[in-house]
């Protein structure tokens, strides 16, 4: 299997060339050029040279490689190579919470409605993208056309959702509560901060997506650890970001190990909540949560039981990122 | 006639405009390519452990706190001083600072506030930062901040009368302050951003160690270029040759723009790269900044608990 997004690239490229009046939209596949990673192109009618991409890591805006310099390489579930991504060390990982700990006042102090537009732009754009990401997704995880073109069209559902929750969350997790006194007693809740995600291991995209989107609509910023083995999407996800109205550094991408990027991150002191959910091996999730009670972090952790990433999501990972403030206020008669 | 500095080898170069020019623009020029691929050469070394943990000590300890603002109040000030006798309170390992640095109307509060504890207040004088009024004003300015128990001054130079050519003008102006100071170290700050050239900020150096400076400082902290790793290294290069030639130790402060710990090892490294280990000490090189030494109390804690620190941890100024 070749890399998805140089395939795409110059698919399209050869279509106008060869055939201006294809329909672009067509979701005919090209079958692939090339059979590995070293093989050239046939230089039919002037086909451009396929350019490899180099997958980057996502930190305050900008597309770096790690700090490190290292790379490892990802392959589909039957070991074919597809691409080579960032192997993030910690002190990556370290400017990622820099950068998402200096977006944080923007996009908190944004107002909710205007969350929900950028965000429902960020499904916009992913749409636009479909077929890169239903290329990348097929093969990250061995899936059908059909199933990957599923699971794209619903992680674009999943995010214009939790889009529209940015300005409705206040309506169910706040609160007007009676007090015994001549004040008004009100709660609200407000994003925590800085929250680091550990992206599920096995759904690249959906699963991605359904972590992230509702740290975000929250109104915080985020450090996501993409899925070890599938990170290529997640990275393809920072490009539409970058592109879309997302402020730099409120989402941050970082692919490499799990294990060894989840400890720092749960130690971080800067770091204000952190999501489990790909911390796969029960060892780890523990031994992560244990680090991160130094700072009294929240925990989000992982399910007991695989989850179906399909399923109707609810609004329980909306709410484990935000914190309730209580305010009292005089009546003022 | 300059009263200060008959013994030195260079005496003669200060008696007259002429002299003093035929000297400064006898002074090699500067390569500049050279100069900052040096500088940006020195600022790769890769600084860990425990020569990490013990350069950020260092760091901390020639720290001048600094606050030069407007808005200024006594309790403002005081703070600071607090802050720099226990920079994190959490921790009392922690090195205090070297100075507390504040405009000359607030010594008397920072003096108060600092006794007992070693470190020195540090006045800004001779109408910081411009450093544009008439001479008169400057040494009333200068004596003002003495009087009030300023342990060291920090003087700006007239770069007016520096970049027109007019060098004994300047020359007499910092022995005059020198004058005034008395028992107070004088720092001369040269606001390299203003002098234009590498040359320039060369002949400057030298012409404020001529004049009597115990230090030299580049910048106010005011102007866009502060200081840099380049023109640092210049001035180091000049302390380095000034003593060499006279047998009189010059130190080095470098002030604005410095916000890392990670610049602030740089600079260290340029310091015993160039002048020597001689200089590595807060007697002989201090660091202008204000925000500087909340990250490095930051980099310090991780290298004690191994956990990323963040802003929450340590004061807000």
């Amino acid at each position: 299997m070749s890399d998805p997004m140089s395939d795409s690239m110059s698919d399209s490229m050869s279509d106008s060339m060869s055939d201006p009046m294809s329909d672009p939209t067509s979701e005919q596949p090209h079958t692939p050029e090339r059979t590995d990673g070293s093989a050239m192109p046939k230089p039919e009618h002037a086909t451009p040279l396929a350019v490899l991409k180099t997958y980057k890591l996502f930190i305050g805006g900008a597309f770096p490689r790690s700090e490190s310099g290292r790379v490892y390489e990802v392959t589909d579930p039957q070991g074919n190579w597809l691409a080579n991504a960032p192997l993030a060390s910690r002190k990556d990982a370290r400017d990622a919470v820099a950068a998402a700990r200096k977006a944080f006042p923007r996009w908190s102090g944004a107002t909710a409605y205007n969350r929900g537009q950028v965000l429902y732009r960020v499904a916009e754009l992913l749409q636009g993208r479909r077929d890169q990401f239903r290329a990348e997704v097929a093969a990250a995880e061995g899936l059908s056309k059909a199933q990957a073109r599923a699971a794209v069209e619903a992680a674009v559902d999943r995010w214009v959702w939790y889009a529209g929750w940015t300005d409705k969350v206040t309506q169910i997790a706040g609160s007007s509560n009676p007090v015994a006194g001549p004040y008004f007693n009100l709660s609200s809740p407000e994003p925590t901060g800085v929250v680091a995600v550990l992206a599920p291991q096995d759904s690249s995209l959906l699963g991605l997506v359904s972590v992230l989107a509702p740290v975000l609509a929250g109104g915080n910023t985020a450090v996501l650890v993409a899925g070890e083995r599938t990170p290529l999407p997640a990275l393809s996800l920072a490009e539409v970001l970058a592109t879309s109205d997302v402020p730099a550094g409120v989402v941050n991408v970082l692919s490499g190990r799990t294990a060894e990027l989840g400890p720092p991150l749960a130690a971080h002191q800067d770091v204000n909540a952190i999501d489990l959910t790909g911390a796969a091996d029960p060892a780890l999730a523990a031994e992560l949560e244990a680090t991160a009670a130094e700072n009294l972090k929240r925990v989000r952790r992982p399910a007991v039981d695989a989850e179906d990433w399909t399923a109707d999501p609810g609004t329980s990972r909306l709410l484990a990122f935000l914190e309730t403030k209580t305010v009292w206020h005089p009546m003022g008669v | 006639m300059p009263s200060t500095a008959p013994a030195l080898p260079l005496a003669d170069v200060t008696v007259s405009d002429a002299a003093l020019r035929r000297f400064l623009h006898g002074l090699p020029g500067v390569d500049a390519v050279g100069l900052e691929s040096r500088a940006a050469a020195l600022g790769t070394r890769s600084i860990k452990t425990t020569a990490k943990s013990y350069a950020i000590d260092l760091a901390i300890s020639m720290i001048d706190l600094t606050t030069l603002e407007g808005s200024d109040t006594p309790g403002k000030v005081r703070s600071l001083c607090a802050k720099g006798a226990a920079p994190d309170p959490s921790d009392r390992s922690v090195p205090a600072v070297a100075a507390i640095c504040v405009y000359s109307d607030m010594v008397r509060e920072a003096k108060e506030a600092l006794r007992g504890t070693g470190i020195a207040v540090a006045s800004v004088a001779t109408a910081f930062p411009a450093g544009r009024a008439a001479r008169s004003v400057k040494l009333a300015d200068t004596r003002e901040a003495v009087a009030a128990g300023a342990d060291e001054v920090d003087m700006v130079i007239d770069r007016g009368a520096f970049l027109s050519g007019r060098y004994l003008q300047v020359f007499e102006e910092i022995t005059a302050v020198k004058a005034a100071c008395g028992e107070a170290h004088l720092k001369v700050i040269l606001e390299n951003g203003e002098l234009a050239t590498y040359d320039a900020i060369r002949r400057a150096s030298w012409l404020a160690m001529l004049a009597g400076a115990d230090f030299i400082k580049t910048s106010t902290g005011k102007v866009a270029v502060n200081a840099t790793p380049a023109n640092t290294l210049l001035m180091l290069e000049a302390v380095r040759d000034f003593r060499a030639t006279t047998g009189r130790q010059v130190g080095v402060k470098p002030a604005g723009g410095i916000r890392t710990a990670k610049d602030a090892l740089k600079y260290l490294v340029l310091v015993n790269e160039t002048a020597g280990d001689d200089w590595l000490d807060p007697a002989w090189f201090r660091f202008g900044a204000s925000s500087l030494l909340n990250d490095l109390l930051m980099q310090r804690q991780k290298l004690t608990t191994g956990r990323y620190s963040g802003p929450d941890y340590v004061t807000v100024d």
